[in-house]
């Protein structure tokens, strides 16, 4: 199933001013599988997902995409980053937005027309939001909202997607939504990187896991990574476990 | 009132002049501001007029000259270089953005102040009028400077044309850009300086001071009017035009009514009414929509009232006092007034001097509406 490495890190280091924000990451990910980033606020989780694409000037370190960095390999990426990141009051509608997951592909100067239309509808029909095309972004739900924001990136039409809390503040229809979109995506072959805070739902949602606290604490499959040692080494003393109580789901009160 | 002004603008070379300049500023201030008020820059606009003031001394001292694209030149160069200032500033120390802005803000606009006074000093007359930049004196525009003027537009308005899905992009979502491989720092560069020059274009006809109204306002009120960048960009444009000439008029109408401010005043009264009036985002729409909504919930609290007072009687042809009904909406007014819609509607109808029933048709709504409610 695991067969080659879709994203390879190497000795990753970010600095703010001169804080580190991430400290010596390595990390291999298999491809074709869905891994959750996982750990407490100010860990570098969302850090770390910029490093990858570049968004964030990394102080050392190098991001490997299908064996190439990461500049070479745009066109195999997509990107949904949080939701609250943009300004909603936006002059847009929903399908405004959409197309712009493929702007990257048409290069400078050149106008979405047709195809970008219909790529648009067909990803809004996959997050089911076909009806609100042509919708003005700012009468959207956070659900929806975020719903738009992956129909961006499934234009993208990538090989592996990076997501920044996809579940964050969403309602029971839209985390549903997600959770079929990511295990379609998986059956596609996709690898799909998701900044994760419910850490209940892991191992209901995801093969594979990196638990990170400015360094990389544990990354694996979730069976093996996913312990009670590994979440007490990433969250400190703020987790308490439901392990005892039900065998398996541990929960954070840190939030 | 004189209206002969209007048959004037064609024929009366100075009002023409000053029309046509005012109505280009208004344009590509209008449209361009656009994108300073979307990235949330609009104070950043008003900091790049008033450090165009010493650009614009500085360009008059190097060079003894007075011809508009030299001081415009200075301008923008000066206007950058706050920007600079203002965002190293920012990268560099624990300073906030607000902070910095106000802060560049009157270190340059001294700084042109203390020029203006020296050079106003100087012993020759070749200095004359540059204090007009100033509030902007309109009055002074000859036809080579509003050539100048719709030179630097063109070329700016055509960029954004050109670049207009890299500009969006830019604008909503900086990060997805980047990550697509757009040079956002580039863009960014590029568009800040359209702004630029959409400022320096503005700064003969309105000044230094009141530019960044002609920045701001034009968006403000276009955005009040629709959900569409195009179109929001486009309304923008004919709203500084439609101001620029306005006030070229006004003030050509008036004694001693200097163009610029009226120009301003006249962008404002625009704004003020979108803010008022616009379908959608308006305060007064909100207001009628909140008053319909009420109408209409009082409404159904009144229909369901009769509708439970006529299941206790099990029948329709029980009146039911006003005043019982007032009791059960807790005595919060209106029900005179719904109990009436109701009647016209054929919901509900008079059986007494003062009782009320409902009708069949009025039961069935009643059933209808509860249905919908906990249905």
């Amino acid at each position: 199933m695991y067969s080659d490495r879709s994203i390879e890190v190497t000795d990753l280091t970010v600095a703010y001013r001169d804080k580190p924000v991430l400290w010596d990451i390595d990390l291999n990910v298999p491809s074709g599988l869905l891994m959750a980033i996982v750990g407490p606020n100010g860990a570098g989780k969302t850090t770390l997902i910029k490093a990858m694409l570049g968004l964030v000037r990394a102080a050392a370190g190098q991001t490997l995409i299908y064996g190439k960095p990461y500049a070479e390999q745009r066109r195999l990426v997509g990107y949904v980053p949080q939701r609250g990141s943009v300004d909603w009051d936006f002059p847009s509608s929903v399908l405004d937005v959409v197309m712009m997951g493929r702007y990257g592909a048409l290069g400078w100067i050149r106008r979405p027309g047709r195809r970008e239309r219909e790529l648009a509808f067909a990803a809004l029909d996959k997050v089911k939001m076909r009806d609100f095309a042509d919708r003005q972004i700012s009468q959207l739900s956070g659900g929806q909202q975020q719903r738009v924001f992956l129909a961006r990136a499934l234009v993208q039409d990538a090989q592996i997607y990076f997501m920044d809390e996809p579940f964050q503040g969403v309602d029971a229809t839209t985390e549903r939504a997600i959770v079929t979109l990511l295990q379609e995506l998986r059956a596609a072959g996709k690898t799909v990187i998701v900044v994760h805070h419910d850490l209940q739902t892991v191992p209901e949602y995801f093969d594979w896991v990196t638990l990170l606290n400015v360094r990389k604490i544990a990354s694996g499959p979730v069976n093996d990574v996913f312990t009670e040692e590994n979440l007490r080494l990433a969250y400190g003393g703020r987790v308490s476990f439901l392990s005892r109580a039900n065998g398996s789901a541990p929960e954070t009160l840190a939030s | 009132m004189d209206w002969h002004i209007l048959q004037e603008l064609f024929t009366d070379y100075t009002l023409r002049t000053v029309a046509l300049g005012a109505a280009t500023l208004g344009i590509i201030s209008g449209t361009l501001g656009c994108y300073a008020v979307l990235r949330r820059q609009a104070l950043l606009g008003d900091a790049m007029s008033h450090a165009a003031l010493p650009g614009i001394a500085l360009a008059f001292l190097l060079t003894g000259s007075k011809t508009p694209l030299i001081l415009l030149l200075g301008a923008a160069l000066a206007g950058w270089t706050a920007t600079l200032v203002m965002m190293s500033i920012v990268r560099m120390t624990r300073i906030k953005e607000d902070t910095a802005l106000g802060f560049v803000l009157a270190v340059f606009f001294g700084f042109g102040m203390v020029l203006l006074t020296f050079i106003q000093k100087l012993p020759n007359a070749a200095q004359a009028g540059l204090d007009s930049f100033l509030f902007g004196q309109a009055a002074t525009l000859v036809e080579r400077d509003v050539i100048t003027m719709a030179g630097l537009g063109a070329v700016a308005l055509a960029l954004m044309l050109l670049f207009w899905k890299e500009f969006k992009l830019l604008s909503f979502d900086p990060e997805f850009g980047a990550s697509q491989g757009f040079p956002i720092r580039l863009l960014d560069i590029l568009l800040t300086s359209l702004v630029v020059i959409a400022i320096v274009v503005g700064l003969q006809t309105v000044g230094v001071v009141l530019m960044s109204a002609m920045i701001v306002a034009p968006a403000a009120a276009a955005r009040q009017w629709t959900n569409r960048l195009g179109l929001m960009v486009a309304l923008a444009g004919a709203f500084g035009g439609l101001a620029g000439i306005a006030g070229a008029l006004i003030s050509a109408m008036g004694r001693g009514l200097s163009t610029g401010p009226v120009i301003v005043l006249f962008i404002s009264a625009i704004v003020l009414f979108s803010m008022l009036f616009a379908p959608n985002r308006g305060i007064v729409w909100n207001w009628l929509r909140r008053q319909r909504n009420r109408r209409r919930l009082k409404l159904e609290a009144v229909l369901g009232d009769l509708y439970a007072l006529s299941q206790q009687h099990e029948s329709l042809k029980h009146g039911h006092s006003i005043e019982v009904l007032r009791v059960m909406d807790a005595r919060r007014g209106g029900v005179q007034r719904s109990l009436e819609t109701l009647e016209t509607r054929g919901w509900a109808q008079r059986v007494g001097v003062d009782a009320w029933t409902l009708t069949p048709e009025g039961k069935h709504r009643a059933e209808q509406a509860a249905v919908g409610r906990y249905g």
